[in-house]
């Protein structure tokens, strides 16, 4: 699968599919700042995203200086 | 495709978030019904707005501010926009733009401040001018202009997106030094008094996690990217570490501040000495003061005379220290 990754923007080439939640533990990612979008609709933590997904994962804290 | 028993905990149709602190899934419309609710409650139990308000968002083109102007225009309360251009190079320039078409394609009012061309500064310059880390400067130059812009504009109350991540990340910072002047300023409300306006933040009660899905499910474009200049502030570690006991334990960031406010504020009220203690007038613009010109002025004046700095040459200077 194609994932996008933000700040910095990058793109990564998995294989095989896998869980969100899973995703995000193989990439160090905390589930609590982060959010995964499949074809611009958000998925949860258990949906299981196919090896032919293109799937954005988008960090969600600012500074809030 | 959703895994089996990933349903809306209110329709049992298909989830689109998970929320460990609530220990459920929802589907879009009951999320959405679930941050308006978490803001009514805000508004409510801290008497935060009503609906004869003249409110004014401090908006920045990110996901909070965006998001608060956006659900209370849904909840019926009359709010226009604020922008203040604070010269971050690229990143100002983006954010700007996010907050004019979100303003543009709902036919809102946004009024705009440039530091630059109104002040003859911006914040790198200010950073660079005044040896302040540039959140510093940059919180300052906002703060006045908020305030200086709702009174300016007749508007009764200042609303801020400030959510419960970033609320929280202040108060672990505050405690972490046991800072009984912050502690006891750290309110969701502040009332207007001595030429401030009422000042609130209806987001308390929402992560930052929801109000970047709050965007996305309303179709909200907002700027993704984070200020290069807050890369590495302290504020960004609190919230990793309170993230980091979240994972651990769901619900901790809103038992932490929410039972502050409901446990330990009423302890610390009237221990504020900037509270207490009487305000004169800032000798240049006339906002209120404890000294004879107003931190604002006193950037300003630094800053103004300091040729113009270019971001890139102050970025890193605030890297692990704020």
């Amino acid at each position: 699968m194609k994932v996008l990754l933000r700040n910095p923007r990058r793109e990564l080439e998995l294989t095989g599919k896998r869980s969100v939640n899973a995703l995000l533990a193989s990439l160090e990612l905390a589930r609590e700042s982060h959010l995964v979008i499949r074809n611009g609709t958000l998925v949860p933590g258990d949906a299981e995203l196919a090896a032919d997904d293109v799937v954005e994962i988008r960090p969600v804290i600012s500074g809030g200086c | 495709m959703v895994a089996v028993g990933s349903k809306c905990r209110v329709c049992k149709a298909p989830a689109i978030i998970d929320l460990p602190r609530h220990n459920a899934h929802f589907c879009a419309d009951h999320f959405l019904e679930l941050c308006r609710r978490q803001v009514v409650k805000a508004i409510e139990k801290f008497d935060m707005l009503s609906k004869d308000d003249r409110v004014l968002v401090a908006v920045s083109g990110g996901k909070d501010s965006l998001a608060v102007w956006d659900i209370l225009l849904e909840l019926g309360y009359q709010a226009d926009g604020l922008y203040i251009g604070l010269g971050i190079g690229e990143y100002s320039e983006t954010s700007g733009e996010f907050a004019r078409a979100f303003a543009h394609e709902r036919n809102l009012r946004l009024i705009e401040i440039s530091l630059r061309d109104e002040y003859g500064y911006d914040v790198p310059t200010a950073a660079k001018a005044t040896k302040r880390v540039p959140c510093s400067a940059c919180g300052i130059s906002k703060r006045h202009l908020f305030d200086k812009a709702a009174l300016d504009g007749g508007y009764t109350v200042l609303v801020t997106g400030h959510n419960l991540d970033d609320e929280a990340a202040v108060l672990f910072g505050n405690t972490l030094r046991w800072d009984v002047e912050y502690l006891s300023r750290q309110l969701p409300v502040l009332p207007a008094r001595d030429g401030f306006p009422k000042k609130v933040k209806p987001l308390i009660r929402l992560t930052e996690r929801e109000m970047a899905a709050w965007c996305i499910v309303r179709g909200i474009d907002y700027l993704v990217d984070e200020c290069p200049m807050a890369l590495g502030n302290k504020h960004l570690a609190y919230k990793a570490a309170l993230n980091a006991i979240e994972q651990e334990s769901p619900g901790s960031k809103a038992a932490f501040y929410l039972n502050f406010l409901d446990n330990m504020a009423p302890l610390l009220a009237g221990r504020s000495a900037a509270a207490t203690h009487g305000l004169q007038s800032c000798g240049s613009c006339g906002a209120p003061t404890t000294g004879d010109l107003c931190a604002f002025c006193r950037v300003a004046e630094k800053a103004s005379a300091h040729d113009p700095v270019p971001v890139e040459l102050v970025l890193g200077k605030g890297r692990g220290r704020r």
